[in-house]
């Protein structure tokens, strides 16, 4: 029957459809564009070379790029600690199933706000005349209000924390739960102690979800510029804000270049995760 | 080696909030020997097991291994190692490195380590599989890996939770031989839990037959399946038919007591009874001779065939007597053939009164905990 043959590819028409218009196209519109030539005005299609050789002949790129690393590996570091810890927590400690969905929900209550509002929030409590300044002052403990607490690096880091640590917790949770509890057991009764079983099996059990989270927290911290911008009060960027830079000065081929680039540096370290975590077969059990 | 092993529980009970899982046990199992806990599942044979290897603490009374107090040995570190029912494998480590684990555990150098572990693979018959992961492996073959991480830490008392129950019955038949094979040759104490009673009979030196968190009866296989304490045993065990009777006299060296249907048997063991006594007494399923011509008064049955399975080595008749219960005649398959009985039948069944046993227990329950 001709008709069998087609009914997976009918079946699969729907997601590959909206795949390609939502995905695909403004993919393959960037890589084209990320050749064409641009003078502030207008855009001049053409193929040439020379917005990648620009970008990667000033110093600056690479410090931007640096830049971003270092915010994405704190708070990679960061979130994995938080959210180890929380699912360590949630599924060894609580136990119980219901607590656990509720403690669970309990953890995405701020998400009930836009990340916006999360965000600013904190520059009323972090400011120089902030609640937690002011609060120390008045307990005595510093005579001058800390200045490295907002518009700084801590303050970005701080932000991105916040805003991402629940993507860390749920992938890690999910992975934790589904450790079999008499693995813990059979771990004792060859007279492991805590801190063994954590090394030897927690963790190793855990690490499909904290791949999975780490690419998250990773994608979201490199594709960000507006955190950057706010919450450094302007004075650091990201690989992202020199792209919104570009943009701003209609440099669209430019940014669309640099924007190739932050694509295949990002994929380059999800591939080297997932050369690390066989993630699909780890999902498929 | 043997007192070493030997395990002393005195007075334990468990109890998880308002329910009593182990009611004051008290109970010894040899060093040295194979003892099945057998019961219904909920009886508390596994908590007993799990208590035994630490992983439950007694809420009261205690347990002794090897005249040691385990009060505040710490599970791993008491001498036992326990098989769980779903062998409970890492499922990150290699077959080596699983058996090696408990050895880490002690700092054990690398190399040192899985040589030991691929020594213990081989004695299982796995070591061409040392480098494989639990998940790529059969059912059976994980179950010896239990075995050989159970055993690679020396343990005096070696504990299995329904070993056995999730392997195809060829498998089961085969694994249980090599069980039996191993204590032999380790000579350390044994316990399995099981809920198949042809597995604890085959196995054990001592079967232990708990039912709602006690000890009902703890004896060789051959004196719990011929001479069970209560109704109860005689019933899950299985192989008996359970009569109910009172008692009509107890006046020289055989007593008498009387069915609801007028049949009168003999009771030997009269210590202690008394006139008009109801009393319980189990037949053995495989004694009793069927067909006869009149209908006997003394030591018989009659009743309409409901059912005949063929078993290979005998036919399981099941009879219906004018009482309304269940009589069950196995008979020599040969005999049966010789003059067959056909359902819907009425047939005379009797059988040598000194084959009577007494149930002194008065536990009745029919060991389904799904009838409460």
């Amino acid at each position: 029957m001709s008709g069998s043959k087609l009914v997976p590819y009918v079946q699969a028409a729907p997601l590959a459809i909206i795949m390609f218009t939502m995905v695909g196209i403004p993919l393959i519109t960037v890589l084209v564009i990320s050749f064409w030539d641009s003078d502030g005005i207008s855009l001049y299609p053409m193929f040439r070379w020379e917005n990648y050789t620009e970008i990667l002949s000033r110093g600056l790129v690479y410090d931007l790029f640096l830049k971003t690393f270092i915010y994405a590996a704190i708070t990679l570091v960061l979130t994995i600690l938080i959210g180890f810890t929380c699912s360590y927590f949630l599924v060894f400690h609580v136990k119980n199933l219901k607590w656990q969905i509720a403690l669970l929900l309990l953890c995405t209550v701020p998400f009930w706000t836009s990340n916006i509002i999360r965000m600013v929030s904190w520059i009323p409590f972090l400011g120089r005349e902030g609640l937690f300044n002011s609060t120390l002052i008045q307990m005595g403990l510093i005579d001058a209000p800390l200045d490295f607490l907002l518009y700084s690096d801590f303050a970005v880091i701080l932000t991105y924390v916040h805003l991402f640590a629940l993507f860390m917790l749920v992938p890690i949770f999910n992975s934790m739960a589904k450790i079999n509890p008499n693995l813990i057991e059979a771990a004792q009764d060859a007279g492991a102690g805590s801190w063994m079983i954590l090394r030897d099996i927690i963790i190793p059990l855990s690490r499909t979800g904290i791949a999975l989270g780490s690419i998250f927290v990773l994608t979201l911290v490199m594709g960000d510029f507006f955190v950057v911008r706010v919450m450094s009060g302007g004075q650091s960027a990201s690989v992202v804000s020199a792209m919104k830079n570009n943009i701003d000065q209609l440099y669209y081929p430019q940014a669309s270049a640099m924007a190739i680039m932050l694509i295949a540096v990002v994929l380059l370290i999800v591939a080297a995760i997932l050369r690390v975590v066989d993630i699909r077969s780890e999902l498929a059990k | 080696m043997t007192d070493t092993s030997k395990i002393d529980i005195r007075g334990v009970t468990k109890n998880y909030g308002d329910v009593r899982a182990v009611n004051e046990v008290d109970l010894v199992i040899e060093g040295g020997s194979y003892c099945c806990m057998i019961g219904p599942s909920g009886c508390g044979k596994t908590t007993l097991l799990r208590m035994i290897a630490g992983h439950e603490t007694p809420s009261a009374g205690q347990i002794l291994i090897g005249a040691e107090d385990m009060a505040h040995a710490r599970t791993g570190n008491r001498g036992t190692a326990l098989m769980f029912q779903n062998y409970a494998l890492f499922p990150h480590l290699s077959l080596t490195d699983n058996v090696a684990f408990s050895l880490k555990v002690k700092g054990q150098p690398t190399a040192e380590r899985r040589e030991k572990a691929r020594e213990m693979l081989d004695r299982v018959q796995l070591l061409h599989l040392a480098d494989r992961v639990p998940s790529e492996l059969s059912g059976g073959q994980q179950q010896r890996v239990a075995l050989a991480r159970a055993l690679i830490t020396n343990p005096r008392v070696l504990l299995l939770d329904e070993p056995l129950s999730a392997l195809d019955e060829f498998l089961r038949l085969r694994m249980r031989v090599e069980l039996k094979r191993l204590q032999n040759e380790l000579g350390i104490t044994f316990v399995h839990v099981t809920h198949t009673q042809p597995e604890a009979i085959a196995l054990a030196d001592q079967v232990v037959v708990m039912d709602h968190g006690t000890v009902e009866q703890a004896a060789s296989p051959r004196e719990i399946y011929d001479r069970p304490f209560s109704p109860y045993i005689a019933r899950f065990m299985g192989g008996q038919n359970v009569l109910e009777a009172r008692v009509t006299a107890l006046n020289g060296e055989v007593g008498e007591a009387t069915g609801a249907n007028g049949v009168v048997y003999d009771v030997h063991d009269t210590a202690g009874l008394e006139m008009e006594q109801t009393i319980r007494l189990s037949i053995r399923r495989d004694k009793i001779a069927m067909k006869s011509a009149d209908r006997p008064d003394r030591n018989a049955a009659s009743g309409t065939v409901m059912n005949t399975e063929y078993q290979g080595t005998f036919v399981k008749v099941s009879l219906r007597t004018e009482t309304g219960e269940e009589f069950i005649v196995y008979q020599d398959d040969a005999e049966f053939f010789a003059n067959p009985s056909h359902v819907g039948e009425t047939v005379n069944a009797h059988w040598d009164g000194a084959l009577n046993h007494l149930l002194r227990g008065q536990n009745t329950s029919s060991g389904n905990p799904l009838e409460e």
